[in-house]
């Protein structure tokens, strides 16, 4: 594996959410939006190695940092 | 840098004197000989010029920097938009709490799950706009028949507006957005649009409908119960109005002129659709409607890019100057359809001022450019280059007319 044997936790900060929804388009598998204000929703934290890369380019395109990648 | 005299010191906005498809060549210029460039404003006052991708998203990312033009400082582009500080202001004017609290009030209206459900709704737009465009005698302006109308129609439909005043609407806008105008035109411009909704939503309010659309939601859901008055609301769908039209619009019309006048990445365009999102990215970084955005000032002295702004410094965190970083973009000037971190430009802003109509407006480029080169594959400019007329003093760049012939 190129991953190195690391895994990929992801750690969401609802409060700074703005809603801009880049994460549901990157990854609807893993990311979720509330239908009362666009905030952001983690359907799941431990996504598979063939995911993360759409993790980690929800996180990069999040414009207030509301998602955090940790590499374990 | 604080060294230079202010007499010696560029004067801001800076004209165009290059193609009218670059912002001002003094940017890339500002960008490679330091981090940070004092500049003069209209008012004798001085504020920065932020030009490198990096700093841009570190002053938008930044706490110590305010959106809220009633704080000392902050640097106004021009006497009409300085006008505006009397003007009740929105969420895009306010830092947080109250930013997030307005804000979060429209956010559903924009989350992917709409966008989807809206798809279709767009694309029988586009493909009906088309059609009209087709039924008349080459040659048409593109602007007129696609790209201010379907973004007009659009909004209207979401927000609750009736489609039969949108001439007057947009006039008012416009105005509102040409900068060589005067500060009184500017304002009656804004003043007109303001009564116009909030007659609107006087009707609104005894008849708000079954909320199936934004009007009708704001009086259900957020006025009745408290949360916001009419006067908010009026502005808040005031700014959702002319926000969610000016910039698709101008960037449906320069993008189809680069397609016009760039056949091979229009061919690698219609040969290979699945292009078309990193072709809206790329359009967006190469263009950056929004092209004097965005402004802010300083709450707190604050280090970006190793030079210190002061508390009370006004700045300007360049998204077009930054979309064109060479740091960031390769060959910056080139457009290129498959160029790998298109999605990393910044026409949308960044942090918690991100436009909070770009999944709609990326909607609607995804619609018109996966559907126009495929339906009329004879599309061409209907006269040269040079005569070509772009919006040179407005706040949102663009085309004023796109003659096209097919």
């Amino acid at each position: 594996m190129t991953h190195e044997f690391k895994t990929v936790r992801i750690k969401i900060y609802p409060e700074k959410c703005i809603g801009a929804g880049h994460c549901v388009g990157c990854a609807p598998d893993i990311f979720s939006q509330n239908e009362d204000d666009g905030v952001v929703i983690l359907l799941k934290d431990d996504p598979p190695p063939d995911r993360y890369e759409s993790a980690k380019a929800a996180a990069r395109l999040c414009p207030t940092s509301a998602i955090e990648i940790i590499e374990q | 840098m604080d060294s230079q005299s202010p007499e010696a010191m560029p004067v801001f906005p800076l004209p165009r004197t290059g193609s009218p498809l670059d912002p001002p060549a003094e940017y890339d210029r500002f960008r490679a000989e330091g981090a940070l460039k004092k500049v003069n404003m209209w008012d004798g006052r001085q504020a920065w010029l932020v030009t490198r991708r990096d700093d841009v998203r570190a002053v938008l990312a930044s706490p110590h920097f305010s959106a809220d033009p009633t704080k000392p400082g902050y640097p106004f582009l021009t006497p009409a938009r300085a006008a505006t500080v009397k003007s009740y202001q929105t969420f895009i004017t306010m830092d947080p709490p109250d930013h997030t609290r307005f804000r979060r009030m429209l956010t559903k209206d924009f989350t992917q799950k709409r966008m989807e459900e809206l798809r279709p709704r767009v694309q029988t737009l586009v493909d009906r706009m088309i059609d009209d465009l087709l039924s008349g005698e080459p040659p048409g302006d593109l602007v007129q028949a696609l790209a201010l109308r379907l973004p007009v129609t659009v909004i209207s439909l979401l927000a609750g507006v009736p489609l039969a005043d949108d001439a007057k609407l947009v006039r008012w806008s416009n105005q509102r957005l040409d900068l060589s105008v005067d500060a009184e035109t500017s304002e009656s411009a804004g003043k007109n649009m303001l009564e116009y909704f909030d007659e609107l939503l006087k009707s609104r309010e005894e008849e708000p409908g079954d909320g199936a659309d934004m009007l009708g939601r704001l009086v259900i859901e957020q006025i009745r119960p408290g949360h916001l008055d009419r006067k908010g609301a009026v502005h808040m769908i005031n700014l959702l109005y002319f926000a969610g039209h000016e910039t698709t619009a101008n960037q449906i019309g320069l993008g189809v002129l680069h397609f016009l006048m760039n056949p091979g990445q229009r061919q690698k365009l219609v040969a290979s659709p699945e292009l078309v999102k990193n072709a809206v990215e790329e359009m967006l970084r190469y263009d950056t409607p929004p092209h004097y955005n965005a402004c802010r000032v300083a709450t707190t002295d604050v280090t970006i890019g190793g030079e210190t702004i002061r508390a009370g410094e006004g700045v300007y965190a360049l998204l077009s100057a930054a979309n064109r970083d060479p740091d960031a973009f390769d060959d910056p000037a080139r457009f290129d359809i498959e160029r790998e971190n298109a999605s990393d430009q910044l026409a949308f802003s960044y942090g918690l001022h991100q436009c909070i109509g770009q999944p709609l407006a990326r909607l609607e480029l995804h619609t018109v450019f996966s559907t126009l080169f495929r339906r009329v594959p004879s599309l061409t400019l209907a006269i040269p280059f040079e005569q070509i007329q772009f919006k040179r003093d407005f706040y949102v760049y663009g085309l004023q007319a796109l003659p096209v012939s097919w």
